[in-house]
């Protein structure tokens, strides 16, 4: 699998994602810089948390404008795999690779702990490692992680099997229908605000994460 | 030319900085304030000369960047008194 991971300013989980997909894929990846215009030849693209652009304006919203966003754009509608995690589904939302928004936490409150989620969706590349309804755990640490969207796009997402995860009874952003994940309409993207490269490894104190890495070598590879 | 593009969230649309605000603003003995959204405003100086022109233009830059419509409505404001407000 050959992927690469997007570097933002102020981005700050994607040397923890890079190693991630190295230990899964054998490869490190490549370490692309967000004023690139061009992408090399890949499988998978990351989009990593952090705080790009200091959350100006809108969580995302100036990351969604950089330059190698358009590149990543025309990945996704080629058909290529983009993983999103915490800033950057953020960024995937905004940058209309998927539907929605992420508000503001509903207690306003930045959350940081580990967060029980359940496995909706065992059909994409990120998920057939696990097992339909699996309860994992996974860290969260974000103060924008409120999913919204309007109740017709909420109902196609539940009605085409697109929601991957959900907050089971731990919801901790208010986010509507406790969604924790979502994958666009091809399955090819998928955007999450927990952090599965922080529990893909004992030594960080879980590993229900590794599975989302282990799937995207099996499927991508 | 200069312009005010003024974002708000839509109605309905949980704002939990504008509620703690309206806690604040009781907690300092306010006790007719009865709620509070919290919004965003721009000052904008533009080259165009052309009101109509301008405005376009300030729709294009708040659909595609100063506000997210899944959630938030603008207006802008064209002209007008000119400089900022208020004592700074």
């Amino acid at each position: 699998m050959k992927s690469a991971v997007i570097v933002f300013p102020g981005s700050n989980c994607d040397r923890d994602a890079a190693v991630a997909l190295h230990q899964a894929s054998g490869k490190p990846p490549a370490m692309v810089w967000h004023g690139d215009s061009d992408l090399p030849e890949l499988d998978l693209v990351v989009l990593p948390g952090g705080f790009s652009y200091g959350d100006y304006l809108r969580v995302g919203a100036i990351a969604a404008l950089s330059p190698i966003m358009a590149a990543v754009v025309r990945h996704a509608e080629r058909g290529g795999a983009v993983f999103a995690i915490c800033n950057g589904f953020q960024m995937a939302c905004e940058a209309g690779l998927l539907p929605g928004v992420l508000m503001n936490n509903a207690a306003g409150k930045y959350v940081c702990r580990h967060v029980a989620m359940r496995v909706e969706d065992t059909q994409s590349p990120f998920t057939t490692g696990y097992q339909a309804a699996q309860r994992i755990s996974i860290p969260v640490a974000h103060h924008d992680g409120n999913y919204f969207a309007d109740d017709a796009t909420l109902d196609r997402l539940e009605g085409e099997g697109l929601v991957a995860f959900r907050y089971d009874n731990d919801n901790p952003n208010g986010s509507c229908r406790d969604i924790a994940g979502i994958l666009s309409a091809n399955r090819r993207v998928l955007g999450m605000m927990p952090h599965p490269e922080r529990a893909a490894d004992p030594d960080l104190g879980g590993t229900d994460g590794a599975a989302m890495f282990r799937s995207l070598v099996e499927t991508l590879a | 030319m200069q312009a005010r593009v003024f974002v708000t969230l839509k109605n309905g649309v949980l704002d939990p900085q504008g509620k703690a605000i309206e806690h604040a603003l009781r907690g300092l003995g306010h006790d007719g304030v009865e709620k509070v959204r919290q919004g965003k405003m721009f000052e904008i100086e533009l080259a165009d000369t052309d009101a109509a022109a301008a405005e376009q233009r300030l729709k294009v830059m708040c659909e595609r960047l100063l506000a997210n419509t899944v959630i938030e409505n603008y207006r802008i404001e064209i002209g007008g008194e000119g400089q900022g407000t208020g004592a700074s």
